[in-house]
């Protein structure tokens, strides 16, 4: 009826090659080269002061951690006899013990510096822990989706529905006080924030246009998890595992505080604490010191995870258009 | 005539289909139940009851409005979507249930190039592992995709310095390109271009256009080729099919479609669109109304309340896909049918 006339758009004419070299340069032009993350991160450090002095703590602990017999002053189990005074008192920081000693007679600087270890060695192990298990847990319910979603969700809900600290402390009545057992045990809690984390971002990457694309292409859901989702989690992996250790940590010193974390004699932060709260009105550095480092610790993990947030972001990392 | 449209099985005994076709979709319909408040459900027929089939080498121009199922067909056809009902013929077998390892092989003969060059591939892969992907697909061995990758980032007109960057340092064009180059590395007999130009600069947009002919001419591959945009499809399309609200109202070769078309959607849809010639004259009426929404269709012909030809019939029976006069099928009560051959 109504043909469309001749020489009209609707004629299959299309502009065609005339523009196409200019037009391929042009596109070459346009392929934007974005500044690579350590670049990122040196300038956003020199911007923001106090992530700087938050990362730079977190290295020196680690390092304080590696090197500790290196740098004790003190054997840290070693009740040292001029550690007491005549009447048997802790002796108060001086030149001989730098932060004192404790009503053993051991140095508190040196059991602080090995505390530094079993406090990093449980958070960094427990955290690694509970990340392998949330993001397994995670990654699996949020890409299968339906009943294996729900099972595995509302295991998530129970364990995250106890105060993580007496899910710990019943754990440990059931298994003993270790060292080991408090890494598993404070695993076993945390693990849970991490799932549901993961899994909520495997719900939205899964629905992208890459993976769908991957799929169509005829790639095994194995291949997909590791190659187009797992790359996509590692920021919030990263920055939630910088937060973990620092509830880790917290965690292990509850423990130790309460006498069912990490065994006597080895030194630990919060049994540290503990033992100095008893003593606080007369040798009060046995509570500030280790209280101090806890906190400072705490801290300093805290920021530096949030400073991570902010550099890490897929909303400003160059992730989308 | 043929009277019941359960009963139009294949439609690939077009004039112009000597060999047997590559793909030959019979009855497909996809049915979503959506999930209305706490315990309601509705169904939505997004395709209902479409039949087409395409020759190896040869394009089949899809066109119809936003909501016109155009794009569940393309997902149903490389399995983002099951299919509720129908079949799906690849090379005369049937596909439609394919599930495991079978689907995954299908998956290899039917590729899919998205309509968006910014999230349809990875931004975390670089361009020669995305390409790769699809080799890996194919099963080349490792020691021969660094040179399978250059030479498909030749074919598709993409220098090999590229090879090592990220899809969000590259245009839209380029990227386009790269998932051409991906789905291509599976080596499919077809693909489904859904929209694939859409996103594109004019400029770009022909580039790419003659880039997939040129592919086409070397590999014979076949194309479902889903535009809103008829200029594009006329200028690639060996047939048209129109659909609307879930079934094809007319389809036929590029000629007779473009010619005279039959159906009054189909004369609607060439009427709108601009034309240089008569810039400034007369503008055609637009058609009246909003495209109506898929889940509650109109009784009869789905058209019926937007058409100038409606009569009474088209409100209550939803007319057959039938041979027209003018050589086309089509559906429509109005027009008239091509006389019966005795």
């Amino acid at each position: 009826m109504t043909a469309p006339p001749e020489g009209s758009f609707l004629s299959g004419q299309l502009p065609t090659a005339a523009v196409e070299p200019a037009a391929a340069a042009a596109e070459l032009a346009a392929a934007v080269d974005e500044p690579s993350l350590g670049r990122r991160a040196l300038t956003s450090l020199r911007r923001d002061p106090v992530a700087l002095i938050s990362v730079i703590a977190v290295i020196v602990l680690a390092l304080v951690a590696v090197f500790a017999p290196l740098l004790a002053p003190h054997n840290p189990l070693q009740a040292y006899p001029n550690g007491l005074s005549a009447d048997g008192a802790p002796v108060g920081p001086g030149s001989s013990f730098l932060l004192g000693t404790d009503p053993n007679g051991r140095d508190v600087l040196s059991r602080l510096i090995f505390g530094a270890r079993v406090s990093l060695l449980v958070g960094v192990v427990a955290t690694g822990l509970a990340s392998i298990i949330g993001v397994l847990v995670g990654g699996i319910a949020g890409y299968a989706g339906g009943i294996v979603d729900s099972v595995l969700m509302r295991i998530t809900d129970v364990v995250l529905s106890f105060p993580i600290l007496l899910f710990c402390v019943a754990l440990i009545a059931i298994t003993g006080p270790s060292t080991r057992n408090v890494m598993l045990v404070i695993a076993f809690g945390y693990w849970t924030y991490l799932a549901r984390i993961v899994r909520g971002l495997v719900l939205s990457l899964k629905e992208r246009e890459f993976v769908v694309a991957a799929r169509t292409l005829g790639i095994g859901h194995r291949a997909i998890l590791r190659r187009h989702i797992l790359p996509h989690l590692v920021p919030a992996i990263i920055v939630y595992s910088t937060l973990g250790i620092a509830t880790s940590i917290l965690i292990e010193a509850s423990l130790s505080y309460l006498g069912i974390g990490v065994p006597l004699p080895q030194a630990s932060w919060g049994q540290m604490i503990s033992q100095g709260q008893e003593y606080f009105q007369t040798a009060p550095w046995l509570l500030i010191a280790p209280g101090v480092a806890l906190v400072l610790t705490v801290l300093a993990f805290n920021l530096a995870g949030d400073w991570l947030t902010d550099l890490l972001d897929p909303e400003t990392s160059g992730d989308r258009r | 005539m043929m009277t019941d449209p359960a009963h139009v099985h294949s439609i690939a005994d077009q004039p112009t289909a000597a060999a047997p076709p590559v793909v030959d979709v019979r009855d497909l319909r996809v049915h979503f139940k959506v999930h209305r408040g706490l315990l309601g459900s509705q169904l939505v027929k997004a395709v209902d009851g479409v039949s087409f089939a395409i020759a190896a080498g040869e394009t089949l121009g899809l066109a119809g409005e936003s909501g016109s199922g155009k794009s569940t067909v393309a997902r149903t056809l490389v399995r983002i979507n099951r299919p509720t009902e129908g079949s799906i013929l690849l090379s005369g077998a049937e596909t439609a249930r394919l599930s495991g390892q079978d689907l995954r092989a299908y998956r290899r003969r039917m590729q899919m190039v998205y309509q968006d060059p910014y999230d349809s591939l990875d931004p975390k892969m670089t361009i020669k592992d995305a390409i790769g992907e699809g080799l890996t697909v194919r099963g080349v061995p490792r020691a021969r995709r660094k040179s399978e990758v250059e030479e498909l980032l030749a074919r598709v007109n993409l220098p090999v310095a590229l090879a090592g960057r990220y899809p969000g340092q590259l245009s839209g064009g380029q990227r386009q390109r790269v998932s051409i180059a991906r789905a291509l590395a599976v080596s499919p007999e077809v693909i489904v271009c859904d929209e694939a130009v859409a996103a594109l600069d004019v400029s770009i947009r022909a580039q790419v256009l003659n880039l997939l002919k040129d592919i086409q001419a070397d590999a014979r591959v076949s194309y479902l080729f889903i535009s809103h945009d008829l200029s594009t499809l006329r200028f690639m399309a060996d047939r048209i099919a129109i659909m609307y609200v879930g079934r094809l109202v007319e389809y036929g070769t590029s000629e007779q479609v473009f010619s005279e078309p039959a159906h009054p959607y189909t004369q609607a849809l060439m009427a709108a669109v601009p034309d240089i010639a008569s810039l400034g004259g007369p503008r055609p009426a637009p058609l009246p109304g909003e495209p109506p929404n898929p889940a509650s269709p109109p009784a009869g012909c789905a058209f019926h309340p937007r058409c100038p030809l409606a009569v009474e019939l088209c409100r209550t029976v939803a007319p057959p896909l039938v041979r027209k006069a003018t050589g086309q099928l089509a559906a429509c009560h109005v027009v008239p049918d091509a006389p019966e051959v005795a």
